[in-house]
């Protein structure tokens, strides 16, 4: 296999950084919605797991 | 509840500890030899195992995957067995992890020195080396992921997010970039080549300081840090942000560290843009470990653990900052090729992930030799001359950036060059070279009393091997509660974590790397720009070995500064036949993208030999073992065979002619050295090397200038 250019030419390479963009801006919406809506309980309880264990 | 009995495995802990101040201590006095080397020339000592190009990738392997790399294995070996709250899955894995990887350390120290390697930043190592790294890396995951499966804690600390995403991503990025063609025993070409092997090594290189250097120590920070201070992290749900959004993002940003190169200019603006919105999660993540200490900023005072930890934190937020800025193109035009790239990185290393590392070690060794700390006091004479050790290393080093940088740039009003001599932007900055040793001294000061300490610690105290310790055993078939939140589909299924992880930062890699490779618009080809003559290969493997590209770029920016000085800017098309790209990343010595042409053989033969006869004051190394070196010639055929299965138009069966046609350019070259009253014999490594110097750039430089 050449990692040598395959195709000749592609039309509106700038539509790449637009999806990125886009990509980025709707994973870090959901992103948000799901942390904010965790219950406090479960956040709670991971917060404290390093100073769970009573052994050290 | 039924209370299962178990022991935790702090022998490999504590392995992995001793190993850690081991080669920082190794690894940062290579680096005070790099910096003497440059205030002090002599101490290259004329030989090939100690010139500066050979030394520095020691020093930067050295303290990155030898020091760091050892100081992830001790965090992770101590908190994912207790935040899991079971032992490791298999003590001979977690051996083999350990022997194998200061095997891989040593392996690379000697093939390093020898001169063996791939001339790519950061993944200098060839591939044996590379093939034993992913094996011990797969051992690594394997034992990581094994006992994640067999834990008693059902829910995954988000600490443990990091170090899964560390496996999985280290993973992937070490085996594209390792796509290399061996030609023999310990030489191999990159798989890819110029631009596209720059875009995959910065997409690389970046990552490796993402992935390697940040995330899995973010891991200790979220553990060791609530540890330290007995409180809980400040922010769960930040925390929960901060992984999700860092991954995603950092993946995009390598070609940050190719602004205003040959790289496609939307590439460009991809990385810039992603750098730029890095620094929020990055900071969220600051944020969450300095706040985890809100309200117990008095145990700062008292405990030097904290203080390493606050100083570590407030570092990564220092260089979380600056590194979006460098981003910006107008930043990055002034600081990139200069010192200012080296005290950034050093903000980073000797701060975050030093002060860590040091504060982590503190906490550690008395709880792994059940006693106190044998001086706090000589651990803050530590914190503070590890802290005046930055200010010295850092300080100078911006300073000498932004000097190098306006020489550089600077014109007279006849609109000449004021600093047409590279030499001048050179020596210039001999002292600030001279503090930054100073700076380098200080903080590695501060390791040799740690260490002191650290053994008296352990001496005085008794060695718990298996750490006796009891909790419920996992529940199999898990109920879950009812209206209970999907979170738990995520966070308490490593698998799903794994492959998500995977996917996140595959997006990015995908989105970065493929268009480039599939593309033929993005690499304008140019029909004077042909192969490299076998002679001219060979001595471009000399180029590497000696690791020129650690002073010498290949690159030169379209800014007037570069254009009046080099010549021509530099054009994508120039590099389809470089496995590997030559580009460098800091100037320490002019680029040399257009030297073909411009001086005389003889300059060159003189200038290798003692640069000081050619240019007076020059700190580069002297390369006497070329002329004395016979050229191994009988490997040429081979190179030929896989720089075509590469790619590289080479008539079928040129191999076959490819000794005659070396022999007969090499003639030439020692033929018009003998002009100039120069004698040497034809097959000496001097006379490929100077071939390769003279045809570098010249493919569109015209017939005027390629060959005086």
């Amino acid at each position: 296999m050449k990692f040598i250019h395959y195709l000749e030419r592609i039309s509106g390479i700038s539509v790449y950084p637009m999806i990125s963009l886009l990509l980025f801006f709707a994973f870090f919406s959901f992103l948000l919605w799901y942390a904010w809506s965790a219950p406090k309980r479960l956040m709670d309880y991971g917060a404290d797991l390093p100073n769970s264990d009573e052994n050290v | 509840m039924q209370l299962d009995q178990f022991s935790y495995d702090n022998k490999i802990v504590r392995n992995f500890a001793y190993a850690t101040i081991l080669w920082g201590i190794v690894g940062m006095t290579v680096g005070l030899l790099v910096a003497l080397q440059l205030v002090f020339p002599a101490l290259n000592f004329n030989l090939p195992y100690t010139t500066f190009g050979r030394i520095r990738p020691l020093h930067t392997n050295a303290v990155i995957f030898a020091f760091v790399g050892n100081g992830i294995f001790t965090g992770v070996y101590y908190s994912l067995q207790r935040l899991l709250k079971t032992r490791m899955w298999s003590d001979t894995l977690s051996r083999l992890n350990f022997w194998g990887w200061q095997f891989i350390i040593v392996c690379a120290a000697i093939s390093l020195l020898m001169g063996f390697t791939t001339g790519k930043e950061y993944a200098e190592l060839e591939w044996p080396i590379d093939i034993l790294i992913t094996l011990v890396w797969v051992v690594f995951g394997w034992n990581l992921f094994a006992t994640i499966l067999v834990r008693r804690e059902r829910h995954l600390y988000v600490g443990v997010w990091f170090y899964i995403a560390t496996f999985v991503t280290v993973a992937m990025l070490h085996v594209v970039n390792s796509f290399e063609l061996p030609v023999s025993f310990m030489k191999s070409y990159s798989w890819y080549a110029g631009v596209q092997d720059a875009l995959v090594q910065w997409w690389y290189g970046h990552n490796a300081v993402a992935f390697f250097l940040t995330t899995p120590y973010l891991g200790l920070m979220y553990y060791f840090v609530p540890k330290a201070a007995n409180r809980p992290v400040y922010s769960y749900r930040l925390s929960i942000i901060h992984f999700w959004a860092l991954i995603f993002l950092y993946i995009w940003a390598g070609p940050h560290h190719l602004l205003y190169s040959a790289l496609p200019d939307w590439a460009q603006s991809l990385g810039t843009v992603f750098s730029v919105m890095l620094i929020a999660p990055s900071w969220g993540g600051m944020i969450n470990g300095l706040l985890t200490l809100r309200g117990a900023w008095d145990k700062v005072r008292e405990s030097v653990v904290l203080k390493f930890m606050v100083v570590a934190i407030t570092a990564y937020g220092m260089s979380t900052f600056e590194g979006p800025m460098l981003s910006l193109k107008n930043v990055n035009a002034i600081a990139h090729f200069t010192d200012w790239v080296v005290a950034h990185v050093h903000v980073g290393a000797l701060g975050w992930n030093g002060f860590l590392t040091f504060g982590m070690l503190y906490w550690l060794y008395p709880k792994l030799f059940k006693t106190q700390l044998y001086s706090t006091r000589l651990a803050n004479v530590h914190f503070w001359l590890g802290t005046l050790g930055i200010v010295f290393y850092a300080v100078p080093m911006y300073w000498s950036g932004f000097t190098q940088s306006l020489m550089w740039k600077e014109f007279t009003e006849d609109g000449m060059l004021r600093y047409p001599n590279f030499l001048e932007t050179v020596t210039q900055l001999m002292p600030m070279y001279a503090l930054r040793a100073l700076g380098g001294t200080i903080y590695l000061a501060g390791v040799v009393i740690m260490a002191y300490n650290l053994v008296k610690t352990a001496k005085q105290g008794a060695a718990v091997e298996d750490e006796a310790a009891e909790a419920p055993a996992l529940v199999k078939a898990y109920q879950p509660h009812q209206n209970e939140h999907w979170h738990r589909w995520i966070e308490r299924r490593p698998v799903q974590m794994l492959v998500l992880s995977l996917v996140v930062v595959a997006i990015g890699g995908v989105f970065e790397l493929v268009p480039t490779f599939l593309i033929k618009s993005n690499i304008p080809t140019i029909s004077s720009v042909k192969p490299y003559t076998p002679l001219e290969l060979q001595g471009r493997d000399i180029y590497i070995r000696e690791g020129c590209y650690n002073c010498h770029s290949q690159l030169v920016r379209p800014f007037r500064s570069e254009t009046e000085r080099y010549g021509e800017y530099s054009k994508a098309g120039e590099y389809v036949y470089d496995h590997p790209f030559q580009w460098g990343s800091k100037r320490t010595g002019p680029d040399l993208m257009r030297l073909g042409g411009k001086y005389p053989d003889s300059w060159h033969y003189n200038h290798m030999d003692d640069p000081t006869t050619m240019s007076p004051g020059s700190i580069m190394p002297a390369y006497p073992w070329l002329i004395d070196n016979t050229l191994d010639v009988a490997g040429t055929p081979a190179k030929i065979a896989a720089m075509r299965t590469l790619g590289v138009p080479y008539p079928n069966g040129y191999e076959n002619k490819s000794i005659a046609d070396l022999n007969q350019q090499a003639k030439a070259i020692s033929n018009r050295l003998a002009k100039e009253k120069i004698e040497v014999d034809s097959d000496k490594e001097i006379v490929a090397l100077i071939a390769y110097l003279q045809r570098l750039g010249t493919d569109i430089k015209g017939s005027k200038t390629a060959q005086k």
